[in-house]
C-alpha cells in the first residue's frame, strides 16, 4: 500500500508535475511538496497520485559511493586473496 | 530505472551478506512493519542470504490486513444505498467482509470504482452531484496526507457530496504495543515511506522505552540487506538508536507540508487493529472542522454484525508470533485466488508473499 517508485519529472504545469517512470507517463500533484523548491528533472516519489517527497541527489549518490567503494575494497582483496592462495579475511 | 537498478547490484548484495555474516555472534530476530518491505524480502529471496542466527519476521505492514471486517462492512452497506458511488483503491475490493466484499457486490450491480487517487474520487464528486461519493480511505502516514488533501480540495470546491470513510492509522503504537507484549524481537526495519512522511522522530520511544533500536529502510535489496547490517551492528555494539539508511527519501524531519495537512484535517482516536485490538491513539479521525465531509458522521446505515472466519490466525501472523506456514488453510483452503483472511488477500499481506515467493 504504501509502495512508492522514484519519477523523473518532465513538465510541470501548475501544481501538477507530468513525471516518467520506465517508459509510462504520470500525472502528479505538489500539494505535498508546495514547501519544496521542486523543478524539471527532479526525481519525486509518487504515491496515491501526489508527489511525497524529493529525492535526495546528493544522499544517493554519497550511499552508492561508499557501496561502490566497498565493491571495488573487495575486488581488490579477492585478486589479492588470489595471488597469495590465502584467505585475508 | 534510476535510484532502482543501482540498489540491485548482485556483487554488493553478496558482499552485504557476508559482512552481516562476519560481524553477527547471536541469534537475531528483526521485525519489518511495512508491506512493501514484505514483499521485497521475499521477493528478492533475503532470508536465504542471510545466516542461520538472523531471523526475519513481519509485523503489522499492511493496511488492509490491520484493517477490521467490520470496515469493509460498513462500506458494503454504503454501496447498497442506491445514491452512493463507493471510490477506493484496488487494494480493498477483495477483502472479504462478514459476509459479502465489495468486488462482489459490484458483481451484483453497486456503482463501485477504483481509483489510483483521491483526485479521481473528486472528479466523480464533480461529475455526479446528485450523488454521494464516498472514499475509502485507508492507509498509514504515507497515504493519509493525500486524504488530507483531498478533503481540504472538497471543502473548497464546496463539494457538499464528497465523503471519507477514514481507517487511517498510524505506525508507532503498534510498534510499541508488540514489545510491551512481549514479541521477541532485537529491532525493527523501519517503514520507508512512512518516515519520508513523519520523519524519524516518531520512533524515538523505541530505543528510549524499550532499548530497541530502528533503522528506517528503502525497498532494494542493498537498502534491505544495508539496514540489516546496520541493526547487527547496533546490537553487536549494544547501541541501539534510530537511524535512517533511506537517506536519499528520509529526511529526520519528514515531510513538514504533509504533516501540516494531515494535522489539519485529522486529530488521534482509539482504533482497531487486527491481532492487537483497541490502540490508543493509533487511528486518524476527522476533525469536527471536516464533519461534513466525514461518511461515518453523515451516512447512516444499518451495518450487519460482524463474523470472522474460523481457522484463520491472521491476527497472530501480524504481530510476528506466528508464521504463514503455520497456519492449516495456507496454501490448502486459503490461496490468493480464494483467500479466507486480508493477510492473504493483500497483495503486500504476509500469506500473500510467503505463497507467491516462499511455498
Amino acid at each position: 500500500m504504501c509502495l512508492s517508485i522514484p519519477a523523473r519529472i518532465d513538465k510541470i504545469e501548475n501544481d501538477t508535475a507530468v513525471c516518467t517512470v520506465g517508459t509510462s507517463s504520470y500525472n502528479a500533484s505538489l500539494e505535498l511538496l508546495a514547501h519544496e523548491d521542486v523543478s524539471v528533472g527532479d526525481y519525486v516519489l509518487i504515491h496515491t497520485g501526489f508527489a511525497i517527497q524529493k529525492l535526495d541527489a546528493e544522499e544517493a549518490e554519497a550511499s552508492l559511493k561508499t557501496f561502490k567503494e566497498f565493491k571495488s575494497l573487495n575486488e581488490d582483496m579477492d585478486i589479492e586473496e588470489k595471488e597469495q592462495s590465502t584467505r585475508l579475511i | 530505472m534510476k535510484y532502482i537498478d543501482e540498489y540491485r547490484d548482485k556483487k554488493i548484495v553478496l558482499l552485504l551478506a557476508e559482512e552481516i555474516k562476519k560481524t553477527i555472534t547471536k541469534p537475531i530476530r528483526l521485525m519489518e512493519v511495512c508491506g512493501g518491505h514484505t514483499m521485497s524480502i521475499q521477493k528478492y529471496g533475503i532470508p536465504y542470504l542471510l545466516p542461520e542466527e538472523l531471523e526475519l519476521i513481519s509485523g503489522p505492514g499492511c493496511p488492509v490486513c490491520v484493517t477490521s471486517r467490520s470496515y469493509v462492512d460498513r462500506a458494503v452497506a454504503y454501496s447498497r444505498l442506491d445514491d452512493v458511488i463507493i471510490t477506493t483503491y484496488g487494494d480493498l475490493i477483495r477483502v472479504p467482509g462478514s459476509s459479502s466484499s465489495l468486488d462482489k457486490e459490484k458483481a451484483k450491480g453497486a456503482d463501485i470504482r477504483i481509483v489510483y487517487s483521491i483526485l479521481d474520487a473528486l472528479t466523480i464528486a464533480k461529475e455526479n452531484p446528485k450523488k454521494k461519493i464516498v472514499f475509502l480511505g485507508i492507509g498509514f502516514e504515507t497515504t493519509a496526507p493525500s486524504s488530507a488533501a483531498g478533503i481540504i480540495k472538497a471543502q473548497m470546491a464546496a463539494l457538499s457530496n464528497f465523503y471519507l470513510y477514514s481507517a487511517h492509522k498510524v505506525m508507532p503504537p503498534a510498534m510499541e504495543t508488540l514489545i510491551d507484549e512481549g514479541v521477541l524481537i532485537d529491532g525493527y526495519i523501519g517503514p520507508g515511506h512512512v518516515s519520508t512522511i513523519t520523519g524519524s522522530g516518531i520512533y524515538q520511544n523505541i530505543p528510549k522505552k524499550f532499548g530497541l533500536g530502528v533503522v528506517i529502510s528503502g525497498f532494494e535489496p542493498i537498502d534491505l540487506l544495508q539496514s540489516i547490517l546496520m541493526l547487527v551492528n547496533q546490537i553487536e555494539n549494544n547501541d541501539q538508536k534510530v537511524e535512517i539508511e533511506y537517506t536519499r527519501a528520509v529526511k529526520p524531519e519528514g515531510n513538514i507540508k504533509a504533516q501540516e495537512m494531515l494535522d489539519e484535517v485529522f486529530e488521534y482516536g482509539d482504533d482497531w487493529w487486527r491481532g492487537f485490538g483497541i490502540l490508543k491513539n493509533s487511528g486518524l479521525k476527522i476533525r469536527e472542522k471536516y464533519a461534513m465531509h466525514d461518511a461515518e458522521k453523515q451516512i447512516i446505515v444499518d451495518v450487519e454484525p460482524l463474523k470472522e472466519p474460523k481457522g484463520c490466525i491472521c491476527g497472530e501472523i501480524l504481530r510476528g508470533v506466528n508464521k504463514p506456514k503455520d497456519c492449516k488453510l495456507f496454501g490448502t483452503v486459503c490461496t490468493p485466488s480464494n483467500p479466507v483472511g486480508s493477510c492473504m488477500v493483500s497483495s503486500e499481506g504476509s500469506c500473500a508473499a510467503y505463497y507467491l515467493y516462499n511455498r
